[in-house]
This record gives C-alpha cells, sequence and structure tokens, in this order.
C-alpha cells in the first residue's frame, strides 16, 4: 500500500519535467547558448564570416587598453550619474510631497499615471520628438523660449541642445530622468504605503512632529528601495543605447561625448565596414563584468543593511 | 492657517507643472503634427493647423507606419501570449512538482536575471545569421517561452496563492495535471499573469535594438526600426510636421493600452518594491 502510494507520487512528479521542458528546450538554445557562443567568440579574431582563430586574451587586451572604450564608459557614467540625482531627487521630493502627514496631498492615483507616462513610450519615438523639438534653429523650444526673451526685450543666444558635445550629455540626462522619474517615483511611494500605518499613530501620540516622523520612519524604511532603484537604474545606465545612438549622428560633433559602452560595442558588433566580431564580443564581457561587480556590491550592501 | 492653504496650493501648484512637463511634448507633438514645416519653425501656438493632410502625405510617402503598426502587433501579441503562458507553466511545473533538475533549473534563472540582455546580442546574431533566421520574426518571438524573469516572479506567485490542498482535491476528483494547470492554477495566477503580460507586451512594443539588427527589410520591421529610419530621409527631415505626425502615430497605440490597463500597469511597476 506504502510502495503503490510513493509511486503514485512520482507519477505526479514526473509531469514536472513535461511542464518545464519548452522553457528549457528555448531556454538552452536562446539564453545560454548565446551567452557561451559570445564569450568563445571574445577569445577569436572572427571579424564577420567564417572561422576566426583562437588569439587568447588579445581582444581583452585591447579593451582595456583602448582610450575610446574608456572615453565611452565614462560618458555613459556621466549621462547616468546627472541622470540618476534628477530622477531620484525629484522622486523622492514627490515621496515627501505626498507622504506628509500635515497637507495630507490627494490626488496620488491621477498624478502618478501621468508621472509614468512617459516611462511607456519607446525611446525611438521619444528621440525623434525630441530631436525635432530641441532643434537649434527651427525646434519649438528655441523657438519658445526665444518668444519668451522677446517679450523682456532681451535677445536669446539659441542653445544647441543636442548638437554640441558641451549640451548633449546633459539634455541626454535630463530627458532619461523625464523617462524614468515617475518610475522611481511608483517604486519610492509604494515601499512608503507599505509601511504599517501604527508607526506614524504611535509617533502622533508621542507629539512627533512631521520632520521627525519622516526623518526617523519613513526615510530609513525607505532607504533600501532607494538604493535597489538606484543600483537597477545603474546596471540598466550602463546598457544605455537608444536614445543616445538615434538623438547624435555619428558624425555629429557632439558624438564623442555622448558615445556610449553599448554603442560602442554596436560600432565594432553590426556597423558594416568595421565589424569586428570577436572584439565586441570582448567588448560585451568587459561590460558584464563591470555590470556584475556593481551587482556584487549590491548584494554584500543588502546583506548588511539587513 | 492662511499660511497653510497657500503653501498648501503652492504645492499643488509643483504637482501640476510637473504632470504639464510630462503631457507637454506629446502635446506639442499632437499640434504640430497638424501644421506645415513653415508654419512650425516660423513660431510657437498650440492652435491646431490645417496641414494633416500635407503631412500625412509626405510620411506615407516616405513609409506606411500602419504596416509598421501591425508587423510590431504580429511580432508582441503572440511573444506576449507565449511568455505569459509558458512562464505560468514553468512556474507551476518548479514550484510544485519535486522532480531532479529543478534546484538547477531554478538556480540557473537565477544566474540568467542577472546577466544583461545585451551581453548574448552577438552570440544571439551569431546563431540566428547560422539558422537563417535574419529577417525572420522567430527570434523576436519563441525566445519570450523562457523569460527568465517572469517565471521568477509567477513562482513566487503561485506558491503564496496557490492552496495545495486544492490541488490534491482535484486529483482525487481524477483530473488531469494539464487540466489542474489549465483550469485551476491559471485562472488563480490570472493577475500576476495579466500584469507581467502587460508588462512584456509593452516591452516587446518598444523593443528596438534587437530587431533592428535582425530586421533589414522594410516590409517587416517593426514599429521602432521603421521610426528610426526617418534619420536617413533627408526629405522628410525638412518637414518637421511630418515628423512629428510620424512619431504620433507611433504613440497613440500605446496610449491607447495604457488608458485601458493603467491599473495593471501601475500595480505591475511597484509589485518590485512591495516585495523588497
Amino acid at each position: 500500500m506504502k510502495l503503490q502510494k510513493s509511486s503514485k507520487l512520482t507519477a505526479y512528479n514526473r509531469w514536472g519535467y513535461a511542464f518545464v521542458a519548452p522553457f528549457v528546450i528555448v531556454f538552452a538554445i536562446f539564453s545560454v547558448y548565446p551567452v557561451l557562443r559570445t564569450l568563445y567568440l571574445s577569445f577569436t579574431d572572427l571579424k564577420i564570416l567564417g572561422k576566426g582563430n583562437w588569439i587568447w586574451f588579445d581582444n581583452y587586451k585591447r579593451v582595456i587598453t583602448d582610450k575610446f572604450f574608456w572615453r565611452a564608459l565614462g560618458n555613459t557614467l556621466r549621462i547616468w550619474g546627472v541622470n540618476i540625482v534628477l530622477q531620484l531627487g525629484l522622486a523622492f521630493l514627490l515621496v515627501i510631497i505626498f507622504s506628509d502627514v500635515k497637507y495630507k496631498m490627494r490626488g496620488l492615483p491621477v498624478f502618478r499615471i501621468l508621472y509614468y507616462l512617459p516611462n511607456l513610450i519607446a525611446a525611438t519615438s521619444i528621440a525623434f520628438l525630441f530631436n525635432t523639438l530641441l532643434d537649434w534653429r527651427y525646434g519649438t523650444f528655441n523657438i519658445l523660449i526665444n518668444s519668451i526673451y522677446k517679450l523682456f526685450g532681451a535677445t536669446y543666444n539659441p542653445i544647441d541642445w543636442i548638437g554640441s558635445g558641451s549640451t548633449a550629455p546633459y539634455t541626454l540626462a535630463v530627458i532619461q530622468s523625464w523617462m524614468w522619474f515617475g518610475n522611481s517615483f511608483l517604486m519610492l511611494m509604494a515601499s512608503v504605503q507599505g509601511i504599517n500605518r501604527e508607526y506614524f499613530e504611535a509617533a502622533a501620540i508621542d507629539g512627533a512632529n512631521r520632520w521627525t516622523t519622516f526623518g526617523k520612519i519613513t526615510l530609513p524604511l525607505i532607504r533600501p528601495i532607494m538604493m535597489y532603484v538606484a543600483i537597477t537604474s545603474l546596471i540598466g545606465g550602463l546598457q544605455m543605447f537608444d536614445l543616445p545612438f538615434l538623438m547624435v549622428s555619428q558624425s555629429g560633433a557632439a558624438y564623442r561625448d555622448v558615445q556610449t559602452v553599448m554603442m560602442y560595442l554596436y560600432r565594432f558588433g553590426f556597423t558594416t565596414g568595421s565589424t569586428q566580431t570577436g572584439y565586441a564580443s570582448a567588448v560585451a564581457y568587459m561590460l558584464f563584468l563591470i555590470i556584475l561587480s556593481v551587482s556584487i556590491v549590491q548584494y554584500k550592501f543588502f546583506n548588511k543593511e539587513r | 492657517m492662511v499660511g497653510y492653504k497657500i503653501k498648501k496650493g503652492l504645492l499643488y501648484a509643483f504637482l501640476v507643472l510637473l504632470a504639464a512637463a510630462c503631457l507637454f511634448p506629446f502635446l506639442l507633438m499632437m499640434v504640430n503634427a497638424t501644421r506645415s514645416g513653415v508654419e512650425i519653425t516660423r513660431g510657437f501656438t498650440l492652435i491646431p493647423g490645417t496641414s494633416l493632410k500635407e503631412n500625412m502625405d509626405q510620411v506615407f510617402k516616405f513609409f506606411n507606419p500602419f504596416r509598421g503598426i501591425l508587423n510590431s502587433i504580429i511580432v508582441a501579441v503572440p511573444a506576449t501570449l507565449l511568455s505569459a503562458y509558458f512562464s505560468a507553466l514553468t512556474a507551476y511545473g518548479l514550484g510544485f512538482y519535486k522532480f531532479k533538475g529543478n534546484n538547477f533549473i531554478f538556480f540557473m534563472i537565477l544566474i540568467f536575471m542577472m546577466i544583461p540582455g545585451q551581453l548574448s546580442l552577438i552570440g544571439f546574431y551569431n546563431l540566428c545569421s547560422k539558422l537563417h533566421l535574419i529577417n525572420s520574426y522567430i527570434p523576436l518571438i519563441v525566445p519570450s517561452i523562457a523569460s527568465a524573469g517572469t517565471v521568477f516572479f509567477l513562482r513566487q506567485y503561485i506558491i503564496s496563492s496557490m492552496p495545495p490542498a486544492l490541488i490534491e482535491a482535484a486529483r482525487m476528483e481524477g483530473a488531469s495535471e494539464f487540466y489542474i494547470f489549465n483550469r485551476i492554477v491559471l485562472p488563480i495566477s490570472k493577475p500576476a499573469v495579466a500584469t507581467m503580460g502587460i508588462m512584456g507586451f509593452i516591452g516587446n512594443w518598444n523593443n528596438y535594438l534587437l530587431p533592428m539588427i535582425l530586421i533589414t527589410k522594410n516590409e517587416k520591421m517593426t514599429l521602432p526600426v521603421m521610426m528610426a529610419t526617418l534619420r536617413s530621409s533627408t526629405d522628410i527631415q525638412r518637414n518637421q510636421g511630418a515628423i512629428y505626425l510620424a512619431v504620433a502615430i507611433s504613440v497613440i497605440p500605446i496610449l491607447l493600452v495604457f488608458a485601458c490597463f493603467s491599473k495593471y500597469i501601475i500595480s505591475s511597476v511597484t509589485a518590485g518594491a512591495v516585495k523588497e
């Protein structure tokens, strides 16, 4: 009797294989294999087609010594850095406003939808929208600013928002934060709403004022989630591609200041004429190593927080 | 008390201003889409113009945005459905059955959630060109059967919300394992599946880099890839109105999705925050 029961149990469990089989097959082909294939290619000197020669770590040596790679990494980090300060700062400010116990602001359901909206639109559409709006001579933004200047009798010297290397990275950073602050705000606000009401009530009974309540209850409880938002944003930001790629042309003056690591990778991986598949694979793995170290720091940090 | 009201009013003004900043570019887009290129360069207004027809003609001379929308639907809808169904199936299989390799598969899912998608881009392209899948939708659709992140999320959800007693009871009644999944597990996990599905759809719809690399034929381009070809047209670049119109057409479908599913979308963004 007992034996029969256990064999019946195994019969059920065998269905587990059937249920995960499609996932495992597709996962092996389209996820695992490409990752290993890229690793293999990164040790070869493959250009486009045919067979490359095994060249050990030569590609990696080249990445590490190529100043353009480091410049691309620097560009990426600069755009991300400005972006995250604005994005988290704004989200944080909104959390302070909406969680304030004195003012009790209403309309959160509507505001959060509006703030989140830019995050939904494809980066390609955003890129063309802002490219056109921010055009140096004919863009609506400069025309609008110009007419405001005129109103006060001043003359406006049009700023080349995305055409010049000194402004383009910051313009991109602002657009990025415009796209993402709503997302960060939603995450932070959800964690504030997840805080037990009793904490606030206890604080009110003890006579804590609103800033003490915020500093002693709200802030410590949302700090981990702020860290989480910042780190996931860094991991995403290191892979930034669509906006700078589409908004700044390769022949433009600003290109060298906005070329990100992914754009650098794309240049060697997929651009006709400069394709060096093996080298691009090594760039991909370098980027992965950088992202991995960020993830490890995050993991360490989180364990300490708890 | 007066100071309190003024301060509160200022805070609302700030919130409204920020909301306006989120909407303003889209509003300008809509207005400018109806104005001619010359009108746009001449001055700023929020009053719609009369050149919608001309702009439309110019956009269609360059490409057919509805073709792009159709292609994007052909890619994003099956990819979303496959991801939703198979992720739930895998999540249930991993969460409720004990078999050899179960833990290993879960471990691999965790590992691959940490690996950025871009890492495998070159290997993925290499694989597709070997399998003659360039300009095919298969590499854009089929891989969504294995969405590691979705499986991870659904596994947690199914384990916490699916009472094992219900499955036992169904087995007693003689229901097959497959029937149990389709008729009991799937309906119970519907909120989570819908949440992941909506986000997956938007991700697929907006995806640019991978389809840009894989699809080179004009008539097969998805909407974002098609949009990006605007760059190469000096003809259309001369008329800003046409560009605004093309952008507007590309934005409208996602706005419709958002209008219908904003509740799910908002809850899926915060799903990660509450979990922490």
